[in-house]
């Protein structure tokens, strides 16, 4: 790491984003305390992560990015040894709840798929009812609907006022749950804001996608510059897209021809994401 | 006060995951009881010197050498092999980022491995004294239960020192049975050893096997006043001493890749 610098505020869902080998890990596990930093000041709650103080353990919850418990015990004896060690913990049935584990409650972890596997995580990091949680790729794995499930689990802890700490490689991920985001590559921060700012930031065009029956004719001057043909599918990228739009709908309309599938799309986080981690990339920033 | 409890605790929960591991049932409880079976089987019926003037069964002889023997299955091998795999999983990893202090875990760990130890020993006594009349002489109790627990401390150290040895869980059984199982033939517990010749006589005494065999069947059998023997102590303490402190310098709580 060269010289990053950040704050996460009190209840805050902050994400850190970053290519593989950017630093990521590095960064969570000097706040983890797993892992002694160089250089620098670092502060979790007050605490400095390296003094392993227990006190600061006790108001913290990790989910690492690889599983690590005892096959033999079952999801409600793994959830209760780890509830012992935390002076004030959540009770068991609730947490197990929380991840959606119910049905599994008395399985042992041998019996657990991937996916069940990662929410037992999740479960274990709950159990001490910690005031930030970090979530190490939490949803690697999942399938659609258990994404989503874990996401609202993730929205609810926010909610309670906890402070979560994220990285992911889900762009959909960090949108729908991020309040802020940082982007790091090769060890330095490269865009940090909301996701919003971070779309927004970025001049990207606005892409325009529809398909015209051979029987249409030209399209107005106005966006032929700006069309690219492929058979009969059209795509027009603007920087204006209320007066592009505009202008092929009214033409459309006084022509009598339909705009199947028309659709407009924004840059997403990933493709803003692509776009600066590429960008710092070429800038040559030594790796 | 409080973390002892935890300690406590947390052995119950090692010894829950323990019990339902197969593997660790069998080689742990189960092999050093069918080597007391095997070699009494095969070699009981001779009679062996142990002492001057002091002349007992094979058979008799077998049963404190395979205690022993227990002992070290259950604390050293045992582990340095199960630590090396909750290393390689990432549970020693998550175990390190809880709030349960480290010497509690460690205290867990070997307290469960004793008790594993005095289970085996009394199994073994019981054996003894069923099948061949080898009961312990209650004057020399205090300075066998002393030899056990003595051990079970020291072999149980040394079974953390070498998971910092250890590269991977699965060079763990090999690794274990390369610095153990020589030194189970030449110290007096698979193989009797009446008059040792030179060389089996100085690389026996050099590592703490010896010395813990000779203590367990000194005091069992009851030879010569306590049966123990303080030279046998130093040594094994030294080992246990130097084992503490390579553990607590090189121990990782995380895979080593």
């Amino acid at each position: 790491m060269r010289g990053i610098s950040f704050k996460v505020a009190e209840g805050e869902v902050f994400a850190l984003l970053g290519p593989n080998g950017a630093g990521k890990t590095t960064t969570v596990e000097i706040l983890e305390g797993f892992r002694h930093r160089d250089g620098g000041k670092v502060s979790v709650l007050g605490f400095d992560p390296a003094s392993g103080d227990r006190r600061l353990k006790e108001q913290m919850g990790i989910v690492l990015q690889t599983t690590g418990v005892d096959p033999y015990l079952t999801v409600a004896e793994t959830v209760d040894m780890f509830r012992g060690y935390y002076p004030r913990p959540r009770s068991r049935d609730e947490v197990i709840k929380l991840v959606g584990l119910e049905d599994k409650s008395d399985a042992r972890v041998t019996r657990l798929s991937g996916g069940q596997r990662r929410r037992l995580d999740v479960a274990i990091a709950l159990a001490g009812d910690p005031q930030i949680l970090f979530l190490d790729e939490p949803t690697t794995g999942f399938d659609p609907g258990a994404k989503r499930n874990a996401w609202e689990v993730i929205k609810g802890l926010a909610g309670l006022g906890k402070t979560i700490f994220l990285t992911s490689h889900s762009m959909d991920e960090v949108q729908f749950l991020a309040d802020r985001v940082v982007i790091i590559a090769a060890g330095r921060i490269v865009a940090e804001g909301t996701p919003e700012s971070l779309m927004g930031r970025q001049q990207s065009d606005t892409l325009i996608r529809f398909r015209l029956p051979d029987s249409a004719g030209a399209l107005p001057e106005s966006l032929r510059g700006a069309a690219r043909l492929d058979g009969g599918s059209v795509e027009i990228e603007t920087r204006d897209p209320t007066r592009a739009l505009f202008e092929l709908t009214s033409w459309a309309v006084q022509e009598n021809v339909s705009l199947e599938r028309l659709q407009v799309t924004r840059p997403s986080l990933e493709d803003v994401y692509l776009e600066i981690t590429r960008e710092a990339e070429a800038a040559g920033t030594p790796a | 006060m409080n973390d002892l409890r935890l300690a406590f605790r947390q052995a119950l929960y090692i010894n829950k995951a323990f019990i339902r591991n197969p593997a660790a049932l069998f080689f742990t409880l189960v092999f050093p009881l069918m080597f007391l079976v095997i070699f009494t089987v095969i070699f009981g019926n001779g009679h062996i010197q142990v002492g001057p003037g002091k002349t007992v069964l094979v058979s008799t002889f077998y049963v404190p050498a395979i205690a022993a023997f227990s002992v070290i299955n259950a604390c050293y091998t045992n582990i340095a092999i199960s630590l090396s795999g909750s290393r390689d999983t990432g549970a020693l990893k998550r175990i390190h980022g809880s709030p349960l202090p480290v010497w509690a875990y460690m205290a867990a760990r070997i307290l469960h491995a004793v008790a594993m130890a005095i289970v085996l020993v009394v199994i073994c006594a019981a054996f003894g004294a069923v099948f061949y009349g080898a009961t312990l002489p209650t004057n020399t109790l205090p300075s066998f239960l002393l030899t056990l627990v003595v051990g079970a401390a020291v072999f149980s150290a040394l079974g953390v020192a070498m998971t910092a040895v250890i590269p991977n869980a699965d060079a763990a059984p090999a690794v274990v049975n390369a610095t153990i199982l020589p030194l189970l033939f030449i110290s007096n517990i698979f193989i009797p050893l009446e008059n040792p010749s030179g060389w089996i006589d100085v690389v026996g005494k050099v590592f703490p096997i010896r010395h813990f065999a000779d203590a367990m069947i000194g005091s069992f059998l009851g030879l010569s006043g306590s049966g123990l023997h303080a030279s046998d102590f130093l040594v094994m303490a030294a080992w246990g001493i130097g084992a503490l402190f390579f553990g607590v310098r090189f121990f990782r709580w995380e895979p080593r890749t």
